[in-house]
């Protein structure tokens, strides 16, 4: 188990490096002067040449790399052209929405799919199956900004429930913050646990094909004891799989929620910062990304370990 | 008074009829024998019993187990004979065990189900039932996992959950036919002790009527759903009154009729193995540490002449199957070299080994896994083509293939069917077909009968037989079985732990056993002739 440990982090963390020098030689290699870019198109070439040196720019490749990643590790992302503030604030800032939406859009995925999975498996054919199954297909075709304009019209126009949109931030109290979050979480889930509820399903059935359901079936269990003892933990490997993927895609994939909904996530900041050129801000969430699908993937391969004892034997 | 009694029973699964007027009983302390060919409704008569048919089963009929209707009883009573009063083995050890729990919690499982035990008063009787089916705490304690285990460990872990709560009847299906020989000997050893101690009722399904006949008192013979006979074992077997059972008995002692090998004159050797030996690196059991190296196949060597079939038999995981990986290029040795028609094959690149691959093809054990479903037949049985020196034109490819499958007695135009259109023993042809495609000098064949019927596998070893003597080919057999060693072979090669232990006869060898594995292997195969003998005694 420690062997296995260790190696997955091993490989996280090469994997980590690996992507911060690709991340830096990209925007090493794209067109554009950051300094010129500050200065303005009016500024003379000693003054670009001056502030390239108080930047940095003018060092050594190699030596600049190293620079930005002691950055990272120190959490100094540098300063945004734009705003004129420190990327971390606007990145913590931004985080305040972008991370607790995705974990509660993440949970009610779970709680939706998992059961819906269960119940579809085991009335597989049926008509309880085929009426899951095709709600479940809406759900995978409908897009989410659409279920997003009806939650909107239902329960905020309406049932006067929830706002329709806009972030009133932590400092106003947790509920009326988490009362913002509730509509674009579940928007964002729907799709989700639609797409988990099949997996679910699939693998569940792969399962309940195996010999051991049937020797449990024999050790005269009831079905459902069957369902729950046996046959879900064996099935979580591609569960666990596409949670991993729905998580990363989760805290950057929303911008069009965002949008709907007026949030302050990530989404929009990356968004903004790209039609704007401000390549720090690029850089700096973009490699905070890919941190954080990492660590995501890293807990993922964990948790198979601890689902599937053959996993920790292995070398 | 019975303990189950199965009257009329019929069976149909969609519009299939499975079971057709079905009869069958088993006493207290009685060990009674369901024999029947695959697809004959053995395993659909178990679950029927268990009550755990497919959805679209329909039952008719009686079952009565201990007085209690089964066909009628609710699901409720049913989860409550299942595991308590009634266990269950089944045949595939290796997939029968949850992977992801530990073989306590497994055993312990059903205890704790219907007896309401506490978890610790549950693993202490699970524990129990682990040392009685030999797996003693010191080296199997309660945390271990399935993969952890052989399949012959798996398979008394099994038999400890079907057995956990002294039931009233066992139904054991197949429970030994995954197993090598000595196992099986074990296992069936195990069964009749459990039966002698509680009383116990034992329906033992096999499609082997020797297994059968050494362990069953009584005896029920099933063909297409319909009881042939039924009786006493010894007699039933030995009068043979019946003509299915005279069929059966006589195609599991078939011996394929061939004249003196042939070509044991010519000088030359086909194939030369010289001290090969291969090395896997083992489980490392420290990160510093280098691992340790598990020796699969121990100096072996040995000779081939042209035409010569050779045995080469040993319990699974003695090293038989790396053993003949290597001597068809598909694994290297660690040392050591091998000649085919006196070229050294080993350590040559791919495009070098084309000459020697077309001389020497492979026919696998199992007829269902080894052919693509998705590609006709004359694609599959023309794979082995491109080993050719000149790529044959499509007119002549067809023209080969009609011919392979002519000399396999299967038609030509069986050319355009897909591999799922076949029974079991017409796809071994098809595999067969395959090997001799090439015009080998040598095929290997892994186990190639022991996944079919006895009386197909009566007609695949003719073919093998009828090939040999008609195109000269000469046989690797891998195989555990040794009426199928005695059967096709002239020599056999013994191997235990990686090393041949024995050589010699075929038929001296098993009849005169030395070394210590060899001698094992005969003690426990199971023999028709040597078991109705036996019984016939017992009974007077």
């Amino acid at each position: 188990m420690t062997a296995y440990l260790l190696k997955r982090l091993a490989i996280a963390i090469a994997t980590l490096v690996l992507a911060s020098m690709v991340v830096f030689a990209v925007l090493e290699v794209l067109p554009g002067d950051p300094a010129r870019l500050m200065l303005g198109l009016n500024a003379s070439a000693d003054q670009v040449e001056l502030l390239r040196n108080q930047m940095g720019l003018n060092a050594p490749l190699g030596l600049r790399y190293l620079r930005w990643a002691g950055g990272l590790l120190s959490l100094d992302f540098g300063r945004s052209y734009t705003y004129s503030v420190p990327v971390i604030d606007l990145v913590r800032e931004r985080l305040a929405v972008s991370l607790p939406l995705a974990l509660i859009a993440l949970a009610l995925s779970t709680i939706i799919a998992i059961p819906v999975g269960l119940f579809s498996a085991s009335r597989r054919g049926r008509a309880g199956d085929t009426v899951a199954m095709g709600a479940a297909q809406l759900g995978v075709a409908v897009p989410n900004f659409w279920f997003a304009l009806m939650l909107i019209y239902v329960f905020a126009v309406w049932l006067r429930l929830v706002p329709a949109g806009g972030f009133p931030g932590w400092g106003a109290g947790v509920w009326p913050a988490l009362k913002s979050l509730l509509l674009p979480a579940v928007a964002l889930a729907l799709p989700q646990a639609a797409i988990l509820a099949r997996v679910t399903r699939s693998a569940l059935i792969e399962v309940l094909n195996e010999d051991y359901i049937r020797t449990a079936r024999a050790k005269g269990l009831p079905y459902r004891a069957v369902l729950w003892r046996h046959a879900l933990r064996n099935a979580m490997i591609p569960v666990l799989t596409i949670l991993g993927l729905q998580f990363a895609f989760l805290l950057a994939g929303t911008i069009i929620i965002e949008n709907v909904f007026y949030l302050p996530g990530l989404g929009r900041l990356v968004f903004q910062a790209i039609t704007q050129r401000d390549l720090i801000v690029v850089e700096s969430v973009v490699m905070l990304l890919v941190a954080a699908v990492i660590a995501v993937n890293l807990v993922v391969d964990l948790s198979y370990a601890v689902v599937d004892p053959r996993l920790r034997s292995r070398q | 008074m019975s303990l189950l009694e199965i009257d009329n029973l019929s069976l149909t699964i969609g519009d299939t009829p499975i079971l057709k007027d079905m009869e069958l009983s088993v006493a207290p302390g009685e060990v009674m024998g369901l024999v029947g060919e695959s697809g004959s409704g053995k395993s659909m008569t178990a679950l029927t019993v268990m009550r755990l048919l497919p959805h679209a089963a329909r039952a008719t009929g009686r079952v009565s187990f201990d007085g209690i209707d089964v066909l009628a009883a609710s699901e409720d009573q049913m989860c409550a004979l299942r595991g308590d009063d009634i266990g269950m083995v089944f045949q595939e050890p290796m997939t029968a065990l949850n992977p992801v729990k530990t073989i306590g919690e497994q055993v312990a499982e059903g205890i704790r189900w219907h007896t309401r035990a506490s978890r610790a008063d549950a693993e202490e009787r699970a524990r129990k039932m682990l040392d009685r089916v030999g797996l003693p705490s010191a080296k199997f304690p309660l945390s271990r996992y399935p993969h952890e285990l052989s399949g012959g460990q798996r398979q008394r872990v099994v038999i400890a959950i079907a057995c956990a709560l002294k039931p009233k009847l066992l139904i054991a299906d197949e429970p030994t036919t995954a197993l090598d020989v000595v196992l099986q000997a074990q296992i069936l050893d195990l069964l009749r002790d459990l039966v002698a101690e509680s009383r116990m009722g034992l329906l033992l399904i096999s499609h082997d009527l020797a297994v059968v006949t050494e362990i069953a008192d009584r005896i029920t013979i099933l063909r297409r759903g319909e009881v042939m006979e039924a009786g006493d074992t010894a007699r039933t077997l030995s009068e043979q009154s019946h003509p299915y059972t005279r069929q059966l008995a006589q195609a599991s002692m078939h011996v394929p009729a061939r004249a003196r090998p042939h070509g044991a004159a010519s000088g030359q050797a086909l194939l030369q193995v010289e001290s090969v030996t291969r090395d896997y690196p083992g489980r490392r059991t420290s990160l510093l540490r280098r691992a340790p190296v598990i020796r699969a196949v121990d100096d072996v060597s040995l000779s081939m002449t042209p035409g010569q079939s050779i045995a080469l038999v040993g319990r699974s995981g003695c090293g038989k199957s790396t053993l003949a990986r290597m001597i068809l290029a598909l694994d290297r040795p660690s040392s050591g070299t091998i000649r085919f028609r006196g070229e050294t094959i080993t350590g040559k690149r791919e495009a070098e080994l084309k000459p020697a691959r077309r001389d020497m093809q492979v026919v696998f054990q199992d007829p269902y896994g080894s052919f693509d479903p998705r590609q006709k037949v004359e694609k599959l049985v023309a794979e082995p083509l491109h080993v050719l020196e000149k790529k044959p034109t499509r007119a002549e490819r067809r023209e080969m293939v009609a011919h392979a499958l002519h000399e396999v007695g299967l038609d030509q135009r069986d050319m355009e069917k897909y591999p799922h259109e076949f029974s079991g023993g017409q796809r071994q042809r098809l595999s067969i077909a395959r090997a001799i495609i090439t015009r080998p000098k040598l095929v290997v064949a892994d186990e190639p009968v022991s996944a079919l019927d006895v009386s197909i596998r009566a007609q695949i070893l003719d073919l093998f037989a009828e090939l040999n003597q008609k195109l000269g080919i000469a046989y690797l057999f891998i195989t555990h079985d040794l009426t199928v060693a005695r059967a096709i072979t002239d020599d056999v090669l013994v191997m235990h732990d990686g090393k041949i232990v024995e050589r010699g006869k075929t038929n001296e060898v098993f009849d005169h056993p030395r070394s210590e594995a060899a001698q094992a292997l005969v003690t426990a195969a199971p023999d028709l002739h040597r078991a109705i003998a036996r019984r016939m005694q017992e009974q007077g």
